[in-house]
């Protein structure tokens, strides 16, 4: 039965194309034509774009690799010889690198503390059906569209008075609580995908309630927890605002504040700086490639195929 | 407790957690969650009723803080002009992704080969760092030895080349323009992936009934990728009220020159941290719930007028 039913429907569709084709063989090369023309074009303005949106990023990293003196003769060029000097100014002299080890602590911990309690939060809510569960969902939800100026001023003084201004721990707590509604929108959507009977079938096994979570709710969310890292990690690597209200201290500044200061500072040490902005995009330029797919799917996801 | 609101439901909730546990795994996130971001939004909405000196409260005043925002210098000329500048990034913003935006998206939608290579590339600098993304542009416009400048003279167009970032007539320009170079990443993404779910049968018969491409993308694919474009719409609004960093990054905390690219974040930064002024507290919290207000009232009226095209399109 379901093999007829496969069978008869190509015999139908073959039939008129090839009656189209043969009536009509100049009309199709035209078109082809026609086609191939307009795919001339398409490729064309999709390069120019390409290279408008490429191009600074390609100077910054070429210009890193030049002297001043060949940025300032020849402001267009390719690196005579490509000299590192640029890097090591950056990296020891105007302090990169402790801002660099300072922006990878404070976002690291803060990603993954504020994955690990989203994570167990997330599946508390989807497994529960009470009331006040819902309201305390809705309150974190709600903090989506926090607006972070309103509350810059009061998380200053609060961190003022438990002595965490300057400090990368306050930082760090402050970018784990602005992370949770992100994460716990997302991790809780995909909990409730999963069906109960996987941790019913746990349970009769006699797993308790954490290891049923543990060894096998986790696993199963794993997709999940790589676009809530992805997304968590690329704005709180770039984030200026909190850190250049919130660190005083230049030993320890995160990447992007450090960068603020040494604009000030270098001003004419060109290949210095831009050698500071590489450093600075290099990490996300790397998790990009290694993660494209899921960046994509993750900014596309729910909406059509 | 929880045994009593299982069986007065009657599913079969074997697989749900019991309230007590429930909370366990809840409380780490609520704890993080109500100390650093409900209880400063809390006294947030308190801080902008009061007289401040330096960091101690003084008496309720009400509204006051806010009707200096449009009585007093420097608030009375600083906050329209910034918002104009805001409403520009937006206007700017919005032309640019749904006309180039747009037209890329659907180019893109239709290619097999490379498809995925553009993406990457058109949404690269979305992910640069915008901070990174202003200060890289400071350095390519820079008057001395800029390669902008460079290549106009190149091509021969060395009538063309000037400090851009040092005049006030371009110097707002050029804000808005790397900030659309730059935000126009996730409209693109977001756009193709809206134009993969409009169905291949629609447009195909449509073709068949003899269809010009634009009649096919203005009366099927436009009205259907709506949605996306209202979504995306608000969010570019949201973005361009509160941008930050690379207003800073071209014109620095003051707008320079003579805040030609002044922005609302801009306006608050300088008011609460670098005034120095007794009040600074009431006043800037006035201005941050100033700004949320008209964030927040203008994305719900936007959200409430794409609603209602769509549902006239259908």
């Amino acid at each position: 039965m379901s093999l007829d039913t496969t069978v008869e429907p190509p015999a139908e569709i073959v039939e008129p194309a090839e009656i189209v084709d043969r009536a009509s063989t100049r009309g199709t090369r035209r078109r082809l034509r026609k086609s191939l023309g307009s795919q001339l074009i398409s490729s064309t303005i999709l390069w120019v774009y390409a290279f408008i949106a490429i191009t600074p990023l390609l100077l910054m990293l070429l210009n890193s690799f030049r002297t001043n003196q060949e940025l300032a003769t020849q402001p267009l060029g390719l690196p005579a010889s490509p000299s590192f000097t640029s890097y090591q100014n950056a990296w020891i002299e105007a302090s990169f690198g402790t801002y660099f080890f300072n922006s990878v602590i404070v976002t690291v911990v803060s990603v993954v503390l504020s994955t690990a309690v989203s994570l167990l939060s997330a599946y508390g809510l989807s497994r529960s059906q009470s009331r006040v569960m819902q309201v305390v969902e809705s309150i974190f939800i709600s903090g989506l569209m926090m607006p972070v100026f309103l509350m810059i001023v009061p998380i200053f003084y609060l961190l003022d008075s438990m002595g965490l201004v300057s400090t990368r721990e306050g930082l760090i707590l402050v970018y784990t609580a602005v992370s949770i509604p992100f994460s716990i929108f997302v991790l809780g959507a995909f909990f409730r995908q999963l069906p109960l009977e996987l941790e019913e079938a746990a349970r009769i096994d006699g797993a308790g309630p954490f290891r049923v979570f543990w060894s096998v709710m986790v696993p199963l969310v794993r997709p999940a927890i790589a676009t809530v890292i992805i997304f968590r990690f690329v704005p709180i690597w770039n984030d200026f605002f909190y850190p250049l209200i919130l660190m005083r201290d230049p030993s320890k500044y995160t990447l992007p504040v450090g960068l603020t200061s040494f604009f000030g500072e270098y001003q004419t040490d060109w290949s210095t700086l831009f050698a500071g902005l590489v450093i600075a995009t290099l990490p996300l330029i790397v998790l990009f490639l290694v993660a494209t797919k899921q960046i994509v799917s993750g900014l596309t996801a729910g909406m059509g195929k | 407790m929880s045994a009593t609101v299982q069986t007065r439901k009657q599913t079969p909730v074997t697989g749900a957690l019991p309230q007590r546990i429930a909370w366990m795994f809840i409380l780490p996130a609520v704890v993080i969650f109500s100390i650093f971001v409900l209880y400063p939004m809390a006294t947030a909405l308190t801080y902008s009723m009061f007289e401040w000196q330096g960091t101690t409260r003084g008496n309720f005043i009400g509204i006051d803080n806010f009707l200096k925002l449009f009585n007093e210098e420097p608030f009375k000329t600083q906050i329209p002009r910034a918002f104009a500048h805001n409403f520009l990034l937006f206007g700017a913003a919005m032309v640019v992704q749904n006309s180039v935006g747009l037209f890329l998206a659907e180019l893109l939608h239709r290619r097999k080969r490379f498809k995925r290579f553009f993406q990457t590339l058109f949404t690269m600098p979305y992910l640069v760092s915008p901070l990174v993304v202003g200060y890289l542009w400071s350095l390519m416009l820079s008057p001395l030895f800029g390669p902008i400048n460079a290549m106009l003279k190149l091509l021969g167009l060395e009538a063309l080349a000037q400090p851009w970032l040092g005049q006030s007539s371009t110097a707002i320009w050029v804000v808005v323009l790397v900030t659309a170079w730059q935000w126009i990443g996730f409209p693109l993404l977001l756009y193709g992936a809206a134009l993969g779910g409009v169905p291949k049968e629609l447009e195909e018969a449509a073709a068949l009934d003899g269809t010009t491409p634009w009649q096919r993308f203005s009366k099927i694919t436009f009205p259907m990728i709506l949605p996306i474009i209202g979504t995306v719409s608000v969010l570019t609004f949201i973005g361009s009220m509160e941008a930050f960093p690379i207003p800073y990054a071209l014109g620095g905390s003051a707008g320079s020159p003579a805040g030609a690219t002044d922005v609302m974040s801009l306006v608050f930064y300088r008011t609460s941290f670098e005034s120095g002024a007794t009040n600074a507290i009431g006043t800037s919290s006035a201005i941050a719930i100033l700004l949320f207000i008209v964030i927040f009232g203008c994305s719900i009226l936007f959200t409430r007028w794409f609603r209602r095209t769509e549902r006239n399109l259908f």
